[in-house]
């Protein structure tokens, strides 16, 4: 840590400043820092407000059958939300289940049996995908990802495992699965990031105790390791699930924008970001469709400031030890 | 007994080995988008592209000058806006730490940075576009700022934190009072990571979307009038990537390769820039 390379010039503050005056200026200070932290805790009230008060119309109209309706008629101004909240479950969801593994694997790796001069690099290399915009990843998925899909694994998949439902039908190149897999790579960075970190506050006292006791590596971390850090690895993935919950562009690009549930992952389907943002800036339906859409939003803010909120605790209750967080 | 052990050391290295190749599932996908938007990208990439508006569909060539020019503009009002408000709310944090507002704003930080930029952006839609009755550029700014704001904030706090108490309590020994020991002794210490913190925010807010779609609204023409609807690159990307026409696409994969290179460049100076000082990992 480098000292400032001039010394503070002492002497133009003595004859400038009483002591009186440095409070006053100390004070004047405080009281403008004061004012920019607060924009934040005011930043959040100020969406819940906006949004609560502009989706007023469409909530005091729909009431809670929103939510499990599945009619979305902007035409006819009734609205349901139910296709656009499964889409945005199943695909986050799916983008999980496929990415925990992934992630935890190369967290773990990275942190317990890499060598040591590949760590870093690797990790960064990683992360650096979670600088990708989110448009970069729609246009790709259109033009790389569904064309591969369609021609080799979705004819595979159905040939292989088509006795189930969800591998069934016709097969659309945007579609659920396209979507839950860029949803994937996507969040694969957030939730390795978050558990490394994690990782790397246990303490080496329980890996050398359970490697003294006799365990292999692998039981060393499975069961001394893991363990230890397991509220802050759950943390990272509710974070994840966060993240994907709210990707808007790439799934808009992606998902194929129907406002229907199919049992088929082949078929094409809608998520909450993804409705408003395909529909919002020009709401044919007028007022109305206008507050629906702002329903969806402040539904969609609600559930990830929970989901948030809920993660950050857990890895705030681990990671305390290091840098008094 | 010796096949019980082997067994166990067996699945240890099964399971290293599993992981070892998760490593290169995780990787892949990066080297593969990057590939893609080289071989997809470059072969457009000319003077014309960078000065040139698009060309009428039909035509090939154009170029995407307009819709730089809006991305320097919405993101540098977002950045003058953003950057200053979270930094003085990370020093907030930071040197005053203890207080209740410091952990309230530290943890309202952490969850807005994970809210959804498109719940963002409706906020600034309802307080600019909605009043205003027409879109523009002045309501992205707002939007990319409001997503700044935390993220800065975030970044600033934890490396002022860093900042150790000897530089602090020297200071304020020599009679500095406590405003001028923050502002020019450790706000100086912590420069270089504030600038990295702050070129991170720049790098994420240059691609986002979703806020800019209904208020930047985005636009066909060159414009310096914030009060207008502006082209922005990840708009210029979203339309053509998702337009019928060969040559908007390939416009998008070059708009693209622009993009991230913008934005991987801003990424790995930020971490070099700070990489010898405050490599705590």
């Amino acid at each position: 840590m480098g000292n400032p390379s001039t010394p503070p010039d002492l002497r133009s503050d003595a004859s400038s400043g009483s002591l009186v005056g440095s409070a006053r200026g100390d004070a004047l200070f405080k009281w403008l820092l004061i004012a920019a932290a607060c924009t934040i805790p005011a930043l959040l009230l100020a969406l819940l407000y906006e949004l609560s008060s502009g989706a007023w119309p469409a909530l005091s109209k729909f009431g809670l059958e929103f939510i499990v309706s599945g009619t979305w008629d902007p035409v006819a101004g009734i609205f349901g939300a139910w296709p656009a909240i499964f889409g945005t479950l199943l695909t986050s969801l799916l983008a999980l289940a496929m990415a925990v593994p992934l992630s935890l694997g190369v967290a773990i790796y990275l942190t317990e049996f890499a060598p040591v001069a590949i760590r870093r690099p690797v990790a960064t290399v990683i992360e650096l995908l979670a600088a990708i915009p989110s448009v970069v990843y729609g246009l790709w998925g259109i033009f790389v990802l569904i064309p591969f899909l369609t021609t080799s694994i979705f004819p595979w998949l159905e040939a292989n495992l088509g006795f189930l439902p969800i591998f069934r039908g016709p097969i659309y190149g945007p579609s659920v699965l396209a979507a839950s897999l860029i949803l994937t790579v996507m969040i694969v960075p957030f939730i390795m990031s978050v558990s490394r970190e994690v990782l790397l506050a246990v303490p080496s006292g329980q890996r050398e105790a359970a490697l003294a006791l006799g365990a292999t590596r692998w039981e060393a971390v499975s069961t001394a390791i893991v363990p230890y850090a397991k509220s802050g690895i759950i943390g990272a993935v509710i974070l994840g699930l966060g993240r994907a919950l709210g990707e808007t562009m790439a799934v808009t690009m992606l998902i194929g924008n129907r406002h229907e549930v199919a049992a088929s992952l082949f078929a094409p389907g809608y998520s909450m970001a993804a409705v408003i943002a395909n529909e919002f800036a020009d709401a044919a339906g007028g007022p109305i469709h206008e507050s629906a859409l702002i329903y969806m939003a402040l539904l969609l803010f609600a559930v990830t400031v929970v989901v948030n909120a809920a993660a950050r605790l857990l890895i705030w209750r681990v990671s305390k030890g290091r840098g008094g967080r | 007994m010796i096949s019980r052990r082997a067994l166990r050391r067996g699945k240890s290295r099964v399971m290293v080995g599993l992981m070892g190749v998760a490593v290169l599932v995780a990787i892949l996908p990066l080297f593969l988008i990057l590939a893609s938007l080289v071989i997809e990208g470059a072969s457009s990439l000319s003077i014309s592209f960078f000065v040139n508006r698009p060309a009428p569909v039909g035509e090939t060539g154009g170029g995407v000058a307009h819709a730089i020019l809006g991305t320097l503009m919405i993101v540098g009002v977002a950045s003058a806006v953003g950057i200053p408000l979270g930094v003085a709310a990370g020093i907030y944090c930071s040197e005053y730490r203890g207080t209740r507002l410091a952990w309230v704003t530290r943890f309202v930080a952490d969850v807005l940075n994970g809210t959804p930029s498109i719940v963002v952006g409706l906020l600034a839609w309802t307080w600019v576009v909605a009043t205003q009755k027409h879109f523009s550029a002045l309501a992205g700014s707002i939007a990319l700022a409001f997503l700044m704001v935390p993220m800065v904030m975030r970044t600033t706090e934890e490396l002022v934190r860093l900042v150790p108490d000897s530089l602090r309590e020297a200071a304020l020994a020599l009679g500095y009072p406590r405003w001028r020991t923050t502002l020019v002794v450790v706000l100086r210490t912590a420069l270089p990571g504030i600038v990295t913190g702050s070129l991170l925010a720049v790098a994420r807010v240059a691609g986002e979307t979703a806020p800019l779609l209904f208020t930047a609204l985005g636009s066909e023409y060159f414009s310096f009038d914030m009060d207008r609807p502006m082209a922005a690159l990840p708009l210029v990307v979203y339309k053509y990537a998702t337009g019928p026409y060969p040559e908007w696409h390939k416009l998008a994969w070059t708009a693209s390769l622009v993009l991230i290179l913008v934005v991987l460049v801003l990424n790995v100076a930020a971490r070099l820039a700070t990489r010898q000082r405050f490599d705590r990992a």
